[in-house]
């Protein structure tokens, strides 16, 4: 199974024993636009997603 | 990734500052340090009565909810701006504002633009053909002038808003671009009460970065608005705050200079004032002859001496 990450909404496939901060910029996201969750809970840019995780993307930049 | 303070796992990850906290820990941080703001830059005290303007939005509600926290007496004003656009902006704004507000048993002033001035916000830009196309002018002006009145009436000491360092950078960057002195001249963490009626104005969160006011929303259970403002799409301040994440991704704490060296140039009297080199205190350095400002050797001739002793 791969890894999901979703921001608004677009999906992103990557896969499993990447470090999240890698997958972000594998697939061109900003690291500092963006806070990671999974089930809920706030992940750091080190963590090493597995096999199955869904990250959702909560986009940071507000304002016009 | 461990809490530098307890050693559990971290939630987030502060490059600018080489800090990782845990969930509990940082909710104590962030207060902490606004209230290290709020000292430093000397916003209010616990005496004076403060106006919060609220949008709904993480910031703003964020913003209350830590003053909240820090024991300050503050109520909030939410202005109904009448933007709906197919998303029910303005009035899913409201209900989010309101919801804090009312599960926090706090006071929340409403004023709706449209039921105050006849016009809502779009319709106002329409009519007035202020801006380019957008009525983020007319909005701007229209916040600006509301909170100064319903903070000046209800004889509140200060208006505190929620912009974070990301807009404040924002801002700094664009104002740098176009080198608009009299704007970068004003900005920074408080606006002075003037004596011809504009309240003092204060920005407690101008330090944090915007992921970490998001962070702390997230942690914090806040429900807020997270469908942009359909008119803020493409803007040039989301431009230019995508553009200093990038920056940021590259060098980590990039934004925190930029904005803190300025503040500081700011105070130190050192922008926009031209200096004569001659009226510099040059002296010839003892060793090239060549004019300096430092003392003794030129930085050169220091730069060489350093060299030749780590090479003997």
């Amino acid at each position: 199974m791969t890894v999901k990450l979703i921001l608004r909404d677009k999906e992103y496939e990557v896969r499993p024993g990447m470090a999240l901060l890698d997958a972000l910029k594998k697939n061109n996201i900003v690291p500092e636009s963006v806070i990671a969750t999974r089930d809920g809970e706030i992940i750091t840019d080190d963590e090493v997603l597995r096999s199955g995780d869904v990250v959702k993307l909560i986009a940071v930049i507000s304002g016009g | 990734m461990k809490c530098r303070k307890c050693e559990n796992k971290a939630s987030i990850h502060m490059r600018q500052h080489k800090l990782a906290l845990c969930k509990e820990h940082y909710l104590e941080w962030i207060p902490e340090q606004t209230e290290r703001f709020i000292k430093k830059y000397e916003m209010f005290t616990h005496e004076e009565k403060i106006l919060v303007a609220v949008s709904g939005g993480k910031d703003s509600l964020s913003l209350w909810d830590i003053l909240i926290k820090l024991g300050y007496q503050a109520d909030g004003l939410y202005l109904g701006l009448g933007i709906d656009s197919g998303i029910n902006y303005s009035h899913e704004s409201q209900r989010l504002a309101e919801k804090y507000a009312n599960e926090n048993n706090l006071k929340l002033h409403v004023v709706d633009i449209e039921k105050e001035f006849g016009q809502s916000i779009p319709v106002l830009a329409e009519i007035s053909h202020r801006g380019y196309m957008r009525p983020c002018a007319v909005c701007g002006l229209a916040k600006r002038h509301e909170m100064n009145r319903i903070a000046r009436d209800l004889g509140y000491d200060v208006l505190a808003t929620g912009h974070n360092l990301d807009d404040e950078a924002a801002v700094l960057f664009g104002n740098t671009l176009n080198w608009s002195s009299e704007f970068l001249l004003r900005q920074g963490p408080v606006l002075p009460a003037s004596s011809s009626g504009l309240a003092r104005k204060v920005k407690p969160l101008c330090r944090f970065y915007e992921r970490e006011m998001t962070a702390y929303a997230i942690m914090r259970g806040i429900e807020y608005i997270y469908e942009e403002c359909p008119f803020a799409d493409g803007s040039q301040s989301i431009f230019y705050k995508e553009m200093l994440n990038q920056l940021e991704t590259v060098r980590p704490g990039a934004k925190l200079i930029f904005y803190l060296n300025f503040l500081e140039a700011k105070k130190c009297g050192n922008l926009f004032i031209e200096k004569n080199v001659e009226q510099q205190n040059l002296h010839p350095c003892p060793k090239c002859g060549q004019p300096t400002s430092t003392p003794d050797l030129c930085s050169f001739c220091r730069m060489i001496e350093k060299a030749k002793a780590e090479t003997v």
